[in-house]
């Protein structure tokens, strides 16, 4: 068993409530942090653990703590990004669901140290009952003092709100997440100026995951330096991965990322091997926006070095031969997908979700959907796959948030490692309607059943 | 007033001293010519415009004296401001002419191409756009969006199938009028322009509207369909006006003033009155003062502006003043960006055609008879 840091009292029967939660040891951090620590030294516990942004992106959480500007006499806001809508995703989700008050503890923990005295929950709207939860869990945490005014004696001040986002992917980006928040249409804004400057209501705002601000409670506990020996290299501490697909169980898993990507897929501990004894045929291993890896690819690296679930590991090689940890979905894919449906699934997601802010974007992920159906439907011609790969590349990097980035990295990956299935879809029309292009090269080298 | 730091910036190897805080664009535009990216959603005299339409993407080569690495994405112009030192390359790079032709494709996916049937044409940016940076054909197979046209009151209308979704009509509803009853509706590529529920925008300075839109998407009902603007002579016009500035454009035929909009600079944008104020114009001056006794002339008014109105009989200067010795030399002999000379296309525009002449509705005869009298 790896080490259990977030989800290690997720079982205790009631841990929901506040009571159970208090005596399984909760709000001991939040009672060292006010008590016995200064807003510093609380930063610099989280900048020594090397905590890093769980959201995706994958950015330090304690620098970005520090990034915040200080004006006199402005008010400065936390914001937990709960606006958890990437595709296979859903171990914010869980979290929020189970332990409800580990979040709320991180939160305090987290607003003390920035000076927030309204910190902002943005929940995904789908997520009604999520939302409940949390509502009732702030009631009781206010009921019982560590929430409202004068926390613990120490003068410090912090209210939670739960604000409910309305079915929108984009709301996730932050700066489109904090327009939302003010009641405005949620259009990501240009970047500079950053939230740490001008946020929420033009004041300076940090957003941060549900998993990050989580992950604040046992590095309290433990101290930044203990909290930093778990993991490998730059990717410390735990993570949450939600594994889905073509598994025998699916579920959210803690794992210390020193663990291999065929270990994870393949032991029983966690996902239990590729469901009814079938080959792997692909994996996204961080959330849909990440590029799909085959499985030659997905478990040892170019290099033919063991891959890891870490962030170094799943990045090694870029995109050309690896992927990104993300956000941690992992989406396992069996010899019977289909890497065309699979990628027409998630333009036809992208060109949805997009905010039609941008041109490139909202033009483009249209588009892409639009060829990808053709190709799907057996009416595709071989032009159609460098067309893709030249709207991809045309929408990377030039538009204002990173979703045209997460649209286009999706198409080119597969186009990428799959090409000969595209061009087997595009030559054989009526046998790719009733049939599948199924496992060739890039099967999965070593699990093969007998 | 204390000194003002000025930034020392380089595009597309002309340098140019700016105040600190200046955009990248405006820099860009101070030196004039092809080194200003185009714009289509960026707009000087309103608050939070640019950075959605992506045309104006430049590369930054140099980030500053202080920090010399390059940005490693190209950057909106519009939104970007200047450090001191900083190098930029517009149409010199290669990566900022791909980008830009890529914009430009997005941009018409889902336009409609109806140009001959579309006011605009003659003074659209998209048209100049697509015409500099586009390419002739289409990769693009499946239907394009369409919309019902929308009559936005009494004066405007609304051809949602043309907008490019600059925002800029938002912005000025928001900053001009003291309620704005337009706004964007759904998401991705079937946002649209809409009031909410079919109601009408009556504010004294909607009208603005059309002359900020950059496309035939709002247009003038008062002269829909009425004539085309390359027929029309520009002159300018004021009125003691009590609600605004009372100077304009007025756009005749003969004696008969077909519309009138608000003077416009060499970017299309609204042209500053003396006291520094943008030059908006209300809804009375407009539309409803379409007589020539109801203004005072100034005389023809130079389109400076690199459009086919520009070609007519009143330019001052024909496109724009072009930094030939550095285009030839680095950018491997690209040509400067002229428009067609309309006047090889088309016999309408000849210097020698009085336009203002012709009586009645005008056609090819009139013209040639015209010109080999003229």
């Amino acid at each position: 068993m790896g080490v259990k840091l977030l989800l290690e009292k997720a079982n205790v029967p009631g841990i929901r409530t506040y009571d159970v939660y208090r005596r399984e040891g909760g709000y001991t951090a939040a009672e060292k942090a006010l008590k016995e620590m200064s807003i510093e030294a609380i930063v610099e516990e989280v900048k020594k653990s090397g905590l890093r942004g769980r959201g995706g992106a994958g950015f330090p959480a304690g620098m970005k703590w520090s990034f915040i500007a200080k004006p006199e006499g402005v008010p400065r806001h936390l914001v937990c990004n709960a606006d958890e809508s990437e595709p296979g995703t859903f171990k914010d989700r869980y979290l929020m669901e189970f332990l409800p008050h580990l979040l709320l503890e991180g939160l305090l923990i987290s607003s003390f140290a920035l000076g927030s005295n309204d910190t902002y929950i943005y929940i995904r709207g789908e997520y009604a009952w999520v939302a409940d939860i949390l509502e009732d869990a702030i009631v009781e945490a206010t009921k019982n003092g560590w929430l409202g005014k004068n926390i613990l004696g120490t003068g410090f001040d912090c209210m939670v709100h739960v604000h409910r986002g309305a079915g929108a992917y984009i709301c996730g980006e932050e700066t489109a997440l904090i327009e939302s928040l003010e009641g405005k249409r949620g259009n990501p804004r240009i970047k500079p100026p950053f939230p740490a400057i001008q946020g929420l209501w033009m004041r300076p705002t940090v957003v941060n995951n549900v998993e990050t601000l989580a992950a604040v409670v046992p590095i309290i506990k433990m101290g930044g330096v203990e909290y930093a020996k778990i993991g490998v290299g730059r990717s410390t501490g735990t993570k949450l991965i939600s594994a889905c697909g073509n598994i025998n169980k699916p579920g959210v898993y803690e794992i210390d990322m020193t663990i291999s990507v065929e270990d994870f897929i393949y032991s029983d501990e966690y996902c239990g091997g590729i469901a009814g004894g079938k080959k792997l045929k692909a994996c996204i291993p961080g959330g849909s926006s990440v590029p799909i890896l085959p499985a030659n690819l997905l478990l040892k690296t170019a290099k033919g070095e063991t891959r890891y679930m870490n962030y170094e590991s799943l990045s090694d090689g870029g995109f050309a031969t690896g992927s990104m940890m993300g956000s941690g979905g992992f989406i396992v894919l069996d010899e019977d997908q289909c890497i065309v449906k699979n990628t027409l699934t998630l333009a036809r997601f992208y060109r949805h979700e997009s905010c039609g802010q941008c041109s490139p974007c909202r033009e483009g992920t249209g588009w892409m959907e639009k060829i990808l159906q053709k190709i799907e439907l057996g009416k595709g011609e071989s032009s159609d796959i460098d067309l893709l790969w030249d709207i991809q590349r045309k929408i990377e990097g030039n538009t204002i948030c990173p979703l045209g980035d997460a649209a286009a990295w999706p198409v080119a990956a597969a186009i990428r490692h799959f090409r000969d299935e595209f061009e087997w879809h595009i030559q054989n029309r009526e046998l790719s309607q009733t049939s599948n292009f199924g496992l060739q090269h890039y099967a999965d080298p070593i699990h093969v059943p007998a | 007033m204390s000194e003002q730091t000025l930034f020392k910036v380089t595009v597309d190897n002309i340098t140019i001293e700016v105040p600190a805080g200046t955009t990248i664009l405006q820099a860009a535009r101070q030196i004039g010519g092809a080194v200003a990216p185009p714009a289509m959603c960026y707009y000087s005299k309103l608050e939070g415009t640019g950075g959605k339409c992506r045309t104006c993407l430049v590369e930054v080569s140099k980030g500053s004296e202080k920090d010399p690495r390059p940005m490693p994405k190209l950057v909106a112009s519009c939104r970007t401001t200047v450090m001191d030192g900083m190098e930029v390359k517009n149409i010199t790079s290669e990566k900022v002419i791909d980008a830009r032709a890529a914009v430009v494709e997005f941009l018409l996916l889902n336009h409609p191409l109806d140009c001959p049937i579309c006011d605009q044409a003659g003074e659209c940016h998209l048209q100049d756009l697509s015409f500099e940076h586009g390419k002739a054909d289409t990769r693009y197979e499946f239907q394009r969006r369409s919309f019902k046209k929308h009559d936005l009151g009494k004066y405007i209308q609304l051809h949602m199938t043309r907008c490019i979704l600059c925002y800029r009509c938002v912005f000025i509803a928001d900053q001009l009028t003291n309620k704005r009853e337009h706004g964007i509706l759904d998401r991705g590529d079937h946002t649209e322009i809409a009031t909410h529920i079919e109601k009408s925008l009556d504010n004294e300075f909607i009208g603005n509207v059309i002359d900020v839109c950059p496309v035939g998407a709002l247009t003038d009902k008062t002269f829909r369909f009425k004539n085309r603007v390359w027929f029309l002579k520009p002159m300018d016009a004021h009125r003691n006006c009590p609600t605004c500035s009372g100077r304009v454009t007025l756009w005749n035929r003969g004696d008969e003033v077909f519309r009138v909009t608000a003077r416009k600079d060499e970017w299309g944008e609204i042209e500053d009155t003396p006291d520094g104020k943008p030059g908006w114009i209300c809804n009375t001056c407009r539309f409803d003062k379409k007589h020539t006794n109801d203004w005072v002339i100034e005389g023809p008014r130079a389109i400076s502006r690199q459009s086919v109105i520009a070609q007519g009989h009143y330019a001052g200067n024909i496109g724009t003043t072009l930094p030939t010795e550095i285009f030839k030399a680095v950018n491997d002999g690209r040509a400067p960006h002229l428009l067609m000379d309309i006047h090889n296309e088309s016999e309408v525009n000849l210097p020698s055609v009085r336009l203002s002449e012709i009586e009645g509705p005008s056609h090819g005869n009139t013209f040639n008879n015209n010109s080999t009298k003229a």
